[in-house]
């Protein structure tokens, strides 16, 4: 059983996210944090991304509490850390591998949280951030989705996270969706 | 029986760790937001090479010099002079014109680290001609912190963005006038702290030393968990005077705040708060 899912995305995120957010609908059950490599502030993902989603988009405030069926994107500046209570903490801490938010930082912490019930997705990036956040997510048993990066703007995410992973899925931005989307059928 | 869920052994050694410092040296983290804690010790625990936090705790007992060095792990120093520039912007145009209205001002800086913020303050109230009334304390649990706000000395290299914060800030003056550089660094002016007092105070175990029309808490909230970040913002309503303001970092809120009742949205976008209750 998935609880929550993490998404981390850098080069090429607006376009991928925009093949999978707005396809999901608005009583979609799980919340959904989303670490975005921008270069500085204000970033403007949650407006672009509240108009086009029927889910609830929001960038949000230290210590609030995760609620089903949302869309948190980490504020531009800060890590993104998910606390035991499944509320989230906002950290100032050093970049890790030059980028703040850090992918890397949500999974982990994540992956502590949610256990066995989280799901990781690593979408497209010209970098290696995410793959040992997506490693601990393997580890405590929870299950990785990657997009293909045959197919992805920029492959080096996607590349490392998968020679990480082991256990690790490849799969297109449409497939991806269609995933989140089966999650919740039953 | 017990039926809770058995908690994971690096867990159960972290609250150790935490216990330990906080008897043996009364540094009390252990009501500090435990994802992001856990993260700095990990990252201690690899960098200073112990192998188990049990083994970091043992060296943490028995070896004073350990206490310092895991200081800087556990407290992150991260800052810039006019963060978030559209702050101290608000600050200007809308704080300062009710602070004028006071004949002398006190105003703390809670979470200080290396000045950045102190020097921040100094230079806008003496921009403004209120420098001379004002009394800043500036406080933090870093020692090693407080020494370099007090020397007020930055590498050069920082100077860049400083300058452009100061700008955006709404700064009345080149930022060049505040400082002189020597070996590749940046000092800033004397008469910027002659009116500062730097101080060791803690938000988890200090009580409140004095009545101020400011506080000035950026960033160091978020390293709570809720019932201290409580404890915290008790405190800055004891010591703020009716009608005094309360500033947070950009992402902090008293929405989920005990407290919340006290203040009111000042500046609603900058996270500036007014005490209002009587
Ligand atoms: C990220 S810095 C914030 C610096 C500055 N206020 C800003 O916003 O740029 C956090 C500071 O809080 C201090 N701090 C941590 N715990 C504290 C406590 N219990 N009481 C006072 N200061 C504390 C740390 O030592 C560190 O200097």
């Amino acid at each position: 059983m998935t609880a929550a899912v993490v998404i981390g995305a850098s080069a090429g995120a607006v376009q991928a996210l925009s093949d999978i957010l707005p396809r999901l609908p608005a009583e979609f059950p799980l919340p959904i944090l989303v670490v975005v490599h921008v270069p500085s502030a204000p970033s403007g993902l949650t407006q672009l991304f509240s108009a086009k989603c029927a889910v609830a988009v929001v960038e949000p405030d230290d210590k609030e509490q995760i609620r089903p069926g949302t869309v948190y994107f980490a504020p531009p500046g800060y890590h993104l850390l998910v606390e035991p209570d499944a509320s989230i903490s906002l950290s100032s801490d050093e970049p890790v591998l030059f980028s703040r938010p850090s992918i890397d930082v949500l999974f982990e912490s994540a992956a502590d949280a949610f256990g066995a019930e989280l799901l990781g997705i690593v979408l497209t990036g010209a970098n290696e951030d995410g793959s040992r956040g997506a490693l601990a997510i393997e580890a405590a048993g929870g299950q990785i989705l990657v997009e293909d990066p045959a197919t992805a703007y920029a492959a080096a995410m996607p590349t490392a996270a998968l020679a990480r992973c082991a256990t690790a899925r490849t799969l297109s931005l449409d497939a991806i969706a269609d995933h989140l989307l089966g999650l919740v059928e039953r | 029986m017990n039926t809770e869920p058995t908690p994971a052994v690096e867990d159960i050694e972290i609250q150790l760790l935490l216990e330990a410092l906080a008897l043996r040296y009364h540094y009390d983290f252990r009501h500090y937001a435990r994802a992001s804690i856990k993260r700095r010790l990990r990252q201690a625990r690899e960098q200073l090479e112990f192998s188990t936090f049990s083994a970091m705790q043992d060296a943490l007992l028995h070896n004073e010099g350990m206490v310092g060095r895991l200081l800087d792990y556990l407290t992150v120093q991260v800052s810039e002079m006019f963060r978030d520039p559209s702050y101290f912007k608000a600050l200007r145009e809308k704080v300062i014109p009710h602070l004028r209205t006071y004949p002398s001002l006190k105003i703390w800086i809670a979470g200080c680290s290396h000045g950045e913020e102190v020097y921040s303050f100094a230079i806008m109230l003496l921009e403004e001609g209120l420098l001379d009334r004002t009394m800043i304390y500036a406080t933090d649990i870093n020692p090693a912190a407080l020494d370099v706000a007090k020397s007020g000395v930055y590498p050069l290299d920082r100077i860049a963005s400083f300058t452009r914060n100061h700008q955006q800030a709404g700064g009345r003056t080149s930022l060049a006038d505040y400082y002189a550089t020597a070996y590749g660094r940046a000092v800033f002016d004397k008469k910027l702290r002659e009116k500062v007092v730097f101080s060791d105070h803690s938000l988890v175990s200090d009580e409140v030393f004095t009545e101020c029309q400011l506080v000035s808490c950026r960033n160091v909230m978020i390293y709570f968990d809720r019932p201290l970040q409580d404890r915290a913002v008790g405190l800055f309503r004891e010591s703020l005077t009716r009608r005094g303001f309360l500033g947070l970092g950009s992402k902090e809120t008293l929405r989920f705040s005990d407290h919340a009742d006290a203040f009111t949205e000042f500046v609603r976008e900058e996270k500036i708060y007014q005490r209002s209750d009587a």
